[in-house]
């Protein structure tokens, strides 16, 4: 598993790439986690991500919990159809917003007028 | 205060070929994840010993197997702690040693390696009918499961007994027919895509058929007259009583039942619907002796089953097998089975299949007070959950109305079932026991109250609605067994032709009968029950069994929703009418007296005459009146109803009774009407303006509602 982060606009933008499972989970919520800003905005980018595992699954329901505590938005992005099924199915879609691309997930995270 | 991190016994003390370990946590039973390892802990009353299998997912050979060191062994338990498992792609097993002794009930056999009776989840069969390899000796493997879940602020809904309506459902049928339109047929997912669909229909409870896992190859055979092939399709045969179906959820090839199964319990909760468990703890799915080990009986086989005193195997279930509930340790793994359900998916109730058997003594007698029956009954955890019996069982024993109930059991009522259909199939002489059956049952469930009887007119075993009318005889030879299998006693009638007809006249019959069930059902007092389908008259080509069928016999066709959208709406409006009237849904029993002052009893009879019901044994004509200032043992007020049922062949004049004033009468339903017109939305019914004269057409049942003119402005209490 693969990780890096840029700035876009006021966002940050955090791409994964590889498989999300027990074995590189932790890692990547170690990684992860520090990058969540307070009051602000981000987005996942797992276009390159192939597979999700329950313990995938699972690390990024903490995320959004640790990005709802810390009063910021986050957006996933770039979901395969296969995960976004998967996700839907088990119900771990239900808690985040989901854009087709990085522009369109910004979009969504703006404050509504 | 600040904490050590760790706790002390964070540490292996035992290595085996790598892998280390220590002593385990007797509970919980089962595998679980825990911070420093994995812990397995499994008992057996008979073993001399215990081995732990593991196995990389899908390998057919273990990873490693570890003995359980005597100091692991606590009395009869096994447990330990296995340290740096890949937990998500780890599957499980146990070898265990002890006497091969059929003849004193023992049949232990260390080749072979056994399921975790407490398995959370179940490999093997992951994709539905995808079938079992060849050579693998150990095809049901146990595997762990995550049991985090974000149940946001879910709870069970504790809906009040008397308020429900239930659907009984199988989770494949309900959307595996391709007209079904969801992304993933016949899968949890696809339940909660139809979510909206329940909720259109007025149910608040869907009751469904196992979801434990269960193989659905067990006897699995090619049909003899189209080799298509036959399936353990309803699973009635229980591998492992704690893991969710797999090959039920659209990600069970990834092993995420689990969760997709709790993400749909929790949005049916959001939706006001609950949830019931169909439960199989009368048997299991290894059969008799000839059956294949798969768990109980390779682990304590005396235990389990109840047992001849040769050391066969009793079969009180029809299935092969009986599981011995009465036994202390069978009946202690039954309620942690049922508490891990109710605690860990908020399951709201269960149905008990064969309920009967768990009354009985290890030796198969039926015991007066059944420890077991009386511990569910007590259990806290399990305090609101609602436990439905099906009081009989396949060795003679028939409980409906004796069953063991502590004040808490409830029954599918099978004597409802047959009186409503011989009362609409015009028998005669059954009007006396068609008053019973409407008020709740009251001669068999006296002081349990009406909430002790769920009605039903069909459930999964026998006839849709639609077949009860147009067929005389089962029609079974899908199934391969001669049409031997299934009821005999149907109680149905083809109304003059065997199965799909052309003439006008037997559909419009077959209709009306059908709207009589429905109106009958859902005006009696009692739980009602639809089953799938009959609110669009499903048919099963006259199968009245079909266990085994895994297609359209079996499937919900979607587009019976249009074809049949004035039966479905007549559904929809009588759920919504039950819902609307209290008076319908009285937890105790009619006292058939005023005990308010409204100057009309509670619940009253009637025939053609007001005031004078004809109980002769060759009457067809019934007709029964609630007073709306009795509603929930008079503490609500609602408007009056009175229902007439003429299931003679000839059309009959009812004298409808006198309403006190300024009340009137108004029609809601007409069953001799058909299509749209004959019923409404609760509410906007028509005045009734011949009264009292109420003609009703041959075999049809009229619905009236009386209340105020000037209506809902003036009864606040009645605009919810």
């Amino acid at each position: 598993m693969n990780i890096t982060h840029h700035a876009l606009e006021e966002a940050t933008v955090v791409t994964l790439s590889g498989e999300l499972d027990g074995k590189t989970a932790a890692a990547a919520q170690q990684q992860i986690s520090p990058l969540i800003p307070s009051g602000g905005r981000i987005l996942l980018d797992l276009s390159q991500v192939q597979y999700m595992s329950s313990a995938g699954l699972r690390m990024m329901l903490l995320l959004y919990r640790q990005a709802l505590a810390q009063d910021s938005k986050i957006a996933l992005v770039g979901l395969s159809g296969d995960i976004r099924d998967t996700m839907d199915a088990t119900g771990f879609l239900d808690f985040f917003v989901v854009g087709e691309s990085l522009d369109s997930g910004l979009k969504l995270l703006e404050p509504s007028p | 205060m600040s904490t050590v991190s760790g706790r002390i016994d964070f540490y292996p003390t035992h290595n085996h070929e790598g892998y280390r370990m220590r002593a385990g946590d007797i509970f919980p039973f089962g595998a679980t994840v825990a911070a420093s390892g994995v812990n397995f802990s499994v008992f057996s009353s008979h073993a001399t010993d215990c081995t732990l299998v593991l196995f990389k997912k899908g390998e057919r050979d273990p990873l490693v197997e570890i003995p359980f060191p005597p100091e692991f062994r606590i009395g009869n338990t096994y447990a330990m702690t296995v340290f740096d498992l890949d937990v998500e792609n780890l599957e499980y097993g146990y070898r265990m040693d002890g006497p091969w002794d059929p003849a004193a009930g023992h049949r232990f056999d260390p080749t072979k390696i056994v399921l975790d009776p407490y398995a959370r989840v179940i490999g093997g069969r992951d994709v539905w009918g995808a079938g079992p390899e060849g050579d693998n000796p150990y095809q049901h493997r146990g595997r762990l499961a995550f049991d985090d879940f974000d149940w946001e602020r879910d709870r069970p809904l504790e809906i009040p007994a008397e308020d429900l309506i239930i659907y009984e459902m199988h989770v494949r049928s309900f959307t595996r027919h391709p007209s079904s339109g969801v992304r993933n047929p016949g899968t949890f997912a696809a339940i909660r895509e139809k979510i909206p669909y329940l909720k259109s229909l007025g149910v608040n409870c869907v009751e469904l058929m196992p979801v434990y896992e269960f193989d659905e190859f067990e006897g699995h055979r090619p049909n003899p007259e189209t080799g298509e092939m036959l399936f353990n399709y309803w699973g009635y045969s229980t591998v492992g009583f704690f893991a969710p179906k797999a090959g039920y959820a659209a990600t069970g090839r990834l092993g995420m039942q689990v969760d997709e199964f709790k993400t749909l319990l929790k949005e049916l909760h959001r939706a006001g619907i609950e949830v019931f468990l169909d439960v199989v703890f009368n048997h299991t799915a290894e059969g008799n002796e000839n059956g294949p080990t798969i768990s109980f009986r390779g682990l304590d086989n005396k235990t389990y089953y109840m047992l001849t005193p040769e050391g066969y195997y009793f079969n009180f279930s029809g299935t092969g097998n009986t599981l011995n509930c009465n036994n202390p340790v069978v009946r202690s793994m039954v309620l942690d089975c049922l508490r891990y359900w109710a605690a860990e998916y908020h399951i709201d109730g269960f149905r008990f299949d064969l309920a009967a058997i768990l009354g009985r003594a290890p030796s198969g007698a039926p015991l007066n007070n059944p420890p077991l029956l009386e511990t569910l009954a007590f259990d806290p955890v399990l305090a609101k959950c609602k436990l439905i019996a099906e009081a009989w069982d396949a060795g003679g024993l028939y409980q409906v109305g004796s069953f063991p109930a502590y004040g808490r059991w409830g029954e599918w009522n099978g004597k409802y079932r047959d009186t409503v259909r011989r009362f609409i199939t015009s028998e005669a002489g059954v009007n006396r026991e068609m008053a019973q059956r409407i008020m709740g049952s009251p001669d068999l469930y006296r002081d349990r109250g009406a909430t002790a009887s769920v009605n039903f007119v069909t459930a999964h075993d026998g006839f849709t609605l639609r077949d009860l009318v147009s067929y005389n005889e089962k029609h079974n030879y899908a199934n391969g067994e001669n049409n031997q299998d299934g009821a005999n006693d149907n109680y149905s009638w083809n109304c003059g032709a065997e199965g799909p007809s052309d003439d006008p006249a037997i559909i419009e019959l077959r209709g009306r009968l059908m709207r009589n069930a429905l109106a009958i059902l859902f005006t009696s007092q009692g739980i009602p029950m639809l089953l799938m389908g009959d609110e669009v008259a499903r048919t099963q080509r006259g199968n009245n069994n079909t266990y085994c069928q895994d297609n359209e016999l079996s499937w919900l066709d979607w587009r019976l929703l249009e074809e049949n959208a004035d039966q479905l709406r007549f559904t929809r409006l009588l759920t919504a009418f039950r819902h609307r009237h209290p008076v319908l849904r009285n937890r105790w029993h009619h006292s058939q007296r005023d005990y308010v002052g409204s100057g009309y009893p509670d619940l009253s009879w009637h025939g053609l005459r007001a005031w004078q019901p004809d109980w002769s044994p060759w009457s067809r004509m019934l007709a029964f009146m609630l007073c709306g200032r009795h509603a929930r043992g008079g503490t609500v007020l609602d408007d009056y109803i009175y229902v007439a049922m003429n299931m003679h062949w000839e059309g009959q004049g009812f004298e409808v009774p006198r309403l006190p004033e300024p009340l009137s009468w108004f029609e809601f339903a007409n069953t001799g009407i058909p299509g749209p017109q004959g019923i409404c939305e609760p509410g906007e019914e028509r005045r009734f303006e011949n009264f009292p004269n109420l003609s009703l057409a041959p075999r049809s049942v009229a619905i009236l509602v009386g209340k105020t003119p000037a209506d809902r402005e003036e009864q606040p209490w009645l605009s919810k």
